[in-house]
């Protein structure tokens, strides 16, 4: 018999598997539930990107690729760094086409950490970077920022964290669950804090497209942080691409030549068929994202006054496609909120807590949905609300 | 205001709070723009969107192509209208190509509407021909998709 205790690793074994398993094999197994649960688009991939996938199939256009990616569609990512953020990258040297954001961040994150290295992750955030920082032996220091910040990281909470083992902060804007954004003068003073130090900054900026109040900045515009910056991108949420696997980073060639290696020996190239995809996307889907941007931002308004009539706080956020509304009114833990609404009214929202122990006292809700579907949500929670409060009489 | 109008098209019944609410506008804002648009005739009217095979199983949808003279005053006009007077049709549109009047009826059967064509439309002086193509199977009406439960595919939790 083999003992699969030893055969596995340690750090793997110790792993925690994400806080949402629970609610989502309980969503998943019942009949008629609506779900807020979702961290993808709803629309579909625009046309014109579909059909050219179709077109590279057949004729065979299958093989791998450069390992960084098509230099066709480096090219592009370059122009479009330069068009949305003001920052150049050489598409030879300082571009990695990788598979989704997701890989991205693995990437920089196992090129950068050794064991006792401190990593600095703003929380609530998506789930997946402590876990990485942990299998490379590093320590992940959740910074806890603060509905009364509009969930912004401040500097202050940054430098009371910042110790000397401090590697890497990662900095996940706009943010998911919470939809908060950095303005320009939020990362200028972030900026103040680390420009004498030696830390890298991750900035996870897959949600820029989707930016409700002026135009997304990037921690790499600011004056002398581009050389410390690592951006992660991708075609995910912008052109509604979740299961096309497609993704980038941008970033100063000494740190992305370290970065290529580990994508080298772990996934040789991204998709080839998406990455001709993506080709199309840039050149020629551009006006899609708007459109889409759009339709999410009524759905954003609506949601944000729905949450507020029914009394649970809901700060506007200003970015991504998910509102973080407290619950902490109804008396009720995050998870004992999203249990009981699961279970009475049959709509899956996900626990706030789920994206670090800050986010206790809060669900996120996308809004990745139908209006109509929307109203029925905020239908069937108003009612939860309304019951609760008769149990309490 | 297109995107007023493109709410109202895909749920006229969205209250003028909910609306304002998503146009980032006032209530008042919106129920003005509402009349105003009204007013000017640009919204004609709201309706409801059936699935007329779930309705009434026996229902039939016909398009029905007429290729008529022109009178020598009103072109097609006077055709056109008389043709909308009656209570069965849903459109009329005149049209460029092989014919010149399209009109939309639906039925109670096939019968029904065979009646309305030979003794309705056929009859009148300026109708040289009809050709009627009956409906077979509904799939998107008004922007609606009719007959598929299309499945959000997705999962129903993802962080």
């Amino acid at each position: 018999m083999i003992d699969y205790n030893k055969a596995l690793s340690k750090t793997i074994r110790e792993m925690k598997p994400s806080g949402i398993r629970k609610f989502f094999d309980i969503a998943q197994g019942m009949e008629g539930v609506i779900s807020l649960g979702v961290g993808e688009p709803d629309f579909k991939t625009p046309w014109l990107i579909r059909k050219q996938a179709i077109d590279v199939l057949e004729k065979g256009k299958t093989c791998y690729t450069a390992n960084s990616g098509l230099i066709e569609l480096r090219n592009e990512i370059s122009k479009y760094f330069e068009r949305t953020i003001d920052t150049h990258y050489d598409p030879q040297h300082e571009v990695i086409v990788t598979v989704g954001g997701s890989e991205g961040i693995d990437l920089c994150i196992r090129s950068l950490v050794e064991p006792g290295d401190e990593v600095l992750v703003v929380e609530p955030s998506f789930v997946c970077y402590s876990p990485i920082v942990e299998i490379c032996g590093g320590k992940a220091i959740g910074i806890q920022t603060k509905v009364e910040n509009e969930f912004r990281l401040t500097a202050q909470e940054l430098r009371e964290n910042i110790t000397d083992k401090t590697k890497l902060l990662i900095l996940p804007f706009p943010n998911n669950p919470t939809g908060a954004i950095m303005r320009r003068e939020d990362l200028e003073s972030i900026a103040q804090v680390l420009k004498d130090t030696n830390i890298i900054v991750l900035s996870d900026e897959i949600y820029s497209e989707l930016t409700y109040s002026g135009r997304h900045v990037s921690f790499a515009q600011i004056e002398g942080m581009r050389e410390r910056t690592v951006v992660i991108n991708g075609f995910s949420k912008s052109f509604a691409m979740t299961g096309w696997r497609l993704g980038f980073v941008g970033g100063p060639e000494p740190i992305i030549s370290q970065l290529l290696k580990l994508h080298q020996y772990a996934i040789m190239c991204s998709p080839t068929v998406s990455q001709y995809a993506a080709v199309t996307a840039m050149q020629s889907c551009i006006g899609d994202i708007e459109k889409m941007k759009k339709e999410y931002d009524m759905r954003r308004r609506y949601v944000v006054d729905a949450f507020n009539k029914l009394g649970l706080d809901c700060f506007t956020p200003q970015g991504a496609f998910y509102v973080f509304p407290c619950i902490k009114s109804t008396g009720l833990t995050s998870a004992e909120f999203c249990e009981k609404l699961i279970f009475s009214k049959k709509v899956a929202v996900v626990p706030g807590d789920a994206f670090g122990s800050c986010g206790e006292g809060f669900v996120r809700v996308s809004y990745a949905y139908s209006i109509n579907h929307l109203r029925e949500a905020v239908k069937r929670i108003g009612e939860f609300l309304r019951e609760l409060e008769d149990e309490k009489r | 205001m297109d995107r007023l109008i493109g709410l109202l098209k895909s749920n006229a019944r969205l209250s003028n709070s909910e609306l304002a609410v998503m146009l980032g506008k006032s209530e008042e804002e919106v129920k003005q723009e509402i009349e105003r648009l009204e007013n000017d005739g640009i919204i004609k009217g709201y309706t409801a969107i059936v699935d007329e095979s779930a309705y009434d199983p026996n229902s039939v949808f016909a398009l029905i192509e007429l290729k008529v003279t022109p009178q020598s005053q009103s072109g097609f006009d006077e055709i056109a209208q008389q043709i909308s007077g009656y209570e069965q049709v849903e459109a009329v549109r005149l049209m460029s190509g092989t014919y010149d009047i399209i009109v939309e009826v639906t039925g109670k059967n096939i019968r029904d509407i065979s009646l309305f064509v030979s003794q309705r439309l056929a009859t009148i002086a300026a109708v040289q021909e009809t050709t009627t193509h009956f409906g077979l199977r509904v799939y998107k009406d008004n922007g609606i998709i009719i007959g598929s439960d299309e499945k959000d595919e997705r999962g129903m939790m993802f962080p």
